[in-house]
């Protein structure tokens, strides 16, 4: 099938203005979005730049604004989008150079939750693991699948109207952490999630939760976060 | 203009070793960690089943065993002693990882859980015994997001999308690396007392490929130009389960859980060629069953692929007829809800590349390039070693996929890279801190920059007769048909005169972005430039070693030869040409004996 492939482009050395521009290929119903931009760049335009690392959809690099939803574009199959296929870069964030944008804000906010297990207490004597049940360990398991592509903080009218704004995807890590049952830090991350700049700017629009595309059920835990704030239950 | 920084501690590279080596050597010394992905991208985290030790929570098991099935996994190629230290290190490298707050899956009892995976035996039984820790199927990814987090808790210094091109030395020292940051286009050097390379393999040579793309091969290609040797790099290992046409890892994990191969005629095959493990027998052996079955016309629908069979009857029925059962002695009746559970991304790919359910149909599977066996010398304690003779190169560190200890000789067992990669990141960062407080910085070579330019500028310059995304095609092409899972001289001497010819074609490229802001044509290309100096340099290994070892297996010499090749390769070029020589391989416990699975 031949596909039109339309694609944001900035390059900041040489254009005041960004642009959009439209290229033509022949491409399978199989072939991901990515293959398509590969194709262009090695064959029409090299300057044509986009990050990409893994190209399954595991290493979180190629997050984009594909026909108005954030996917990453080594997962969106041409078969899914049809002929007319537009490519945008994530919102909300300063575009670099055409499809890059520049992802510190989005770091500094995942920062910002103390992004790491913490447990200061003794190992338990015989020096082995800590122990946590089947059921304990299942609690948190949805929110280990983060990937931290972006894909959500950036589909997120909230985190649009202010980059200080912590996110879905902090919070996603939050809930990783205050609902594991050996972290023991859980009243300071909720503390830093009722700030202003916390969880009170989600007012569950679900995008988060459509964009992700580790199928993890942001707004769900977003929702048990707020429940644990108010509640004081880490159940 | 060049940026200046000096820290005492470099490490090239944010996958699990380089995040390791990072981690301790910041301990105590000024560390810097250079990647030129963000490290959450690395290909650490695609690693999927597991990580490997004789933790014994679910039943017996014991360190001897994890060493011996991994000489065996070698091919007795792998250097006892070092396997003996990992193995040993292994029960303490996954439990640090959950003191660090890995979760990973758990038994009843509230243990880590650990799964049966390919060539991991009980030792007196020959039966499969469950020795990989796992987190579902994501434990490359829970392990890198782990260590990347407590990287962030002790304020590990990281220079995030830095692309290192050269390595520089002086008076037979590493003093420091040369990167270019991808944001700005600006060159920085980084002075430094040691050096740990940590950027991974070079997977990305072949067409049917489970590497990512960042898999160039770019810390052995710094490495090599600078005259330090490569080991054993004909040796690169074939993962039997790729998604058919496009190389994505279907991990051993399913197989661990109970998943059969069959081909087109419908039987399970693997019977024939691993009368015991069967489905669970060491990777090149499977990957070289599933190409003689093609070959002889039972791919699927006369097809190159065949399927993996993961269905719940399917495992059901064959784990009865095989007498496998549960840890309590009962019969396995497993369900599509406690498989997808184990195993939730296999499905996800599945689904989103395939359009198939692996819980209602079979996946096309075919073998895909994975893992780099060979790489920098190195020592147990990650220290670059330059000849037969232990000599160690002050300064120089590697660890990961892109050194060879040698840990996986001629074949890597399933899980043990996740293990090498915990182990001896850890080990190469503590011995390079401790170098760095005895040693002073040795003065940097005047002009640093000059060789990373000049490879720049040859790029900028071509005259544009040849394109660069070309040239890698047929590189990709001639490696996976010439040099792949079966090779023959005939073979890799085309493939040999194919590499001269895309050599050649490249000095004609020319990339057109002259802008400085993320030029990734520039980067892009000089990517390529790695690939094609390795791929010589893994086709001459490869035509050099006149038998069949391991990922090694040529059809013109079908058997190991331990009498002539029982033994590590060196390669290095000197003047323009390349040039092999040996190193022997260190037994200790188990003298080789014929591999039967």
């Amino acid at each position: 099938m031949e596909v039109t492939l339309k694609v944001f482009r900035f390059n900041p050395d040489v254009d005041k203005k960004w642009r959009y521009e439209t290229y033509k290929l022949e491409a399978d119903p199989t072939d991901r979005v990515l293959d398509l931009l590969e194709r262009v760049k090695g064959y029409t335009d090299g300057s044509l730049a986009f990050r990409r690392s893994c190209a399954h959809g595991v290493c979180g690099s190629d997050a984009l604004r594909i026909n108005g939803k954030n996917s990453l574009a080594c997962k969106a199959l041409v078969r899914d989008y049809g002929e007319k296929i537009t490519v945008e870069p994530i919102m909300g964030l300063k575009v670099i150079k055409d499809l890059i944008v520049d992802m510190k804000p989005f770091f500094d906010n995942y920062k910002k939750i103390l992004p790491f297990f913490i447990n200061d207490s003794p190992l338990p004597a015989d020096g082995k693991e800590r122990r946590q049940s089947i059921e304990q360990r299942e609690r948190f398991d949805d929110t280990t699948k983060c990937i931290l592509c972006a894909c959500c903080t950036t589909s997120c009218p909230s985190f649009w109207a202010s980059d200080d704004y912590l996110g879905p995807a902090a919070m996603v890590t939050a809930h990783r952490f205050i609902f594991d049952s050996r972290d023991e830090s859980a009243s300071e991350r909720l503390h830093i999630l009722s700030e202003t700049s916390g969880i009170a700017r989600c007012h569950t629009v679900f995008n988060c939760t459509m964009a992700c595309p580790r199928e993890i059920q942001i707004t769900k835990a977003i929702g048990e976060l707020k429940l644990a704030m108010v509640t004081g239950n880490l159940e | 203009m060049t940026q200046n920084h000096q820290f005492e501690v470099v490490v090239v590279g944010a996958g699990g070793a380089g995040l390791m080596a990072g981690l301790y050597a910041s301990k105590t010394a000024k560390t810097a960690v250079i990647s030129k992905l963000y490290p959450t991208r690395s290909h650490t985290g695609a690693a999927q089943g597991g990580i490997s030790a004789a933790l014994g929570n679910l039943e017996e098991d014991r360190v001897e065993w994890h060493t011996y099935d991994s000489v065996k996994g070698s091919d007795y190629l792998g250097d006892q002693d070092s396997i003996e230290f990992m193995c040993q290190e292994a029960p303490q490298a996954i439990l640090e990882l959950e003191h660090m707050g890995l979760p990973f899956d758990r038994t009843p009892e509230g243990k880590i859980s650990q799964r049966p995976f390919g060539g991991h035996t009980n030792n007196v039984t020959g039966k499969p015994v469950r020795r990989a820790a796992h987190a579902a199927d994501r434990t490359g990814h829970m392990i890198l997001q782990t260590l990347y987090q407590q990287c962030l808790k002790n304020n590990v210094n990281f220079y995030d999308e830095f692309q290192v091109l050269d390595l520089l030395t002086k008076d037979g020292k590493a003093c420091g690396v040369v990167a270019v940051e991808l944001a700005t286009g600006e060159l920085h050097v980084f002075h430094a007392k040691a050096v740990i390379f940590a950027t991974g393999g070079h997977g990305r040579m072949w067409e049917i490929t489970s590497n990512a793309y960042a898999y160039t091969g770019d810390g052995a290609a710094i490495t090599f130009r600078r005259g330090i040797p490569l080991e054993d790099m004909e040796f690169f290992q074939f993962h039997p389960t790729g998604i058919y046409k496009l190389g994505i890892l279907i991990t051993e994990g399913v197989r661990g859980e109970g998943g059969i191969l069959i081909n087109g005629k419908g039987e399970r095959f693997m019977p024939k060629y691993a009368p015991t493990v069967k489905d669970l027998a060491s990777r090149d052996v499977i990957s070289r069953a599933i190409y003689m079955e093609i070959r002889e016309g039972r791919g699927v629908n006369g097809s190159n692929y065949i399927y993996l069979d993961v269905r719940p009857e399917v495992v059901n029925k064959f784990a009865a007829l095989d007498g496998r059962t549960n840890p309590d002695g009962s019969p396995i009746k497993v369900t599509a809800e406690e498989l997808l559970h184990k195993l939730p991304d296999i499905v996800d790919f599945n689904r989103v590349y395939l359009g198939i359910d692996p819980m209602t149909q079979p996946m096309p599977i075919q073998p895909t390039a994975h893992y780099t066996m060979g790489g920098i010398p190195t020592n147990r304690y990650g220290q670059v070693v330059v000849d037969d003779q232990g000599t160690i190169y002050p300064g120089l560190y590697a660890a990961g996929e892109v050194a060879c200890v040698s840990i996986h000789g001629a074949n890597r067992l399933g899980t043990n890279s996740l293990l090498d990669l915990v182990v001896f990141g850890k080990y190469s960062g503590l011995k390079a801190a401790e170098y760095a407080k005895s040693a002073d910085f040795t003065p940097l070579p005047n002009d640093p920059t000059a060789f990373a330019s000049q490879q720049f500028d040859a790029l900028r310059n071509g005259d544009g007769k040849e394109n660069a995304f070309d040239i890698g095609r047929e590189l990709k092409k001639v490696m996976f048909d010439d040099v792949g899972v079966f090779r023959i001289e005939e073979g890799m001497k085309n493939a040999l005169t194919k590499l001269a010819e895309l050599r050649e074609r490249f000095k004609h490229v020319r990339v057109n972005d002259s802008g400085k802001t993320f030029n990734t044509e520039l980067l892009n290309a000089w990517e390529l430039g790695n690939l094609l100096e390795l791929a010589e340099v893994v086709a001459t290994c490869a035509l050099n070693r006149k038998e069949s070892r391991g990922g090694h297996a040529r059809e013109d010499y079908s058997k190991r030869d331990d009498a002539n090749w029982l033994k590590h390769t060196l390669i290095t070029r000197k003047n323009g040409k390349l040039e092999i020589s040996y190193k022997p391989v260190v037994i200790t416990k188990y003298q080789p004996k014929e591999r039967v699975y």
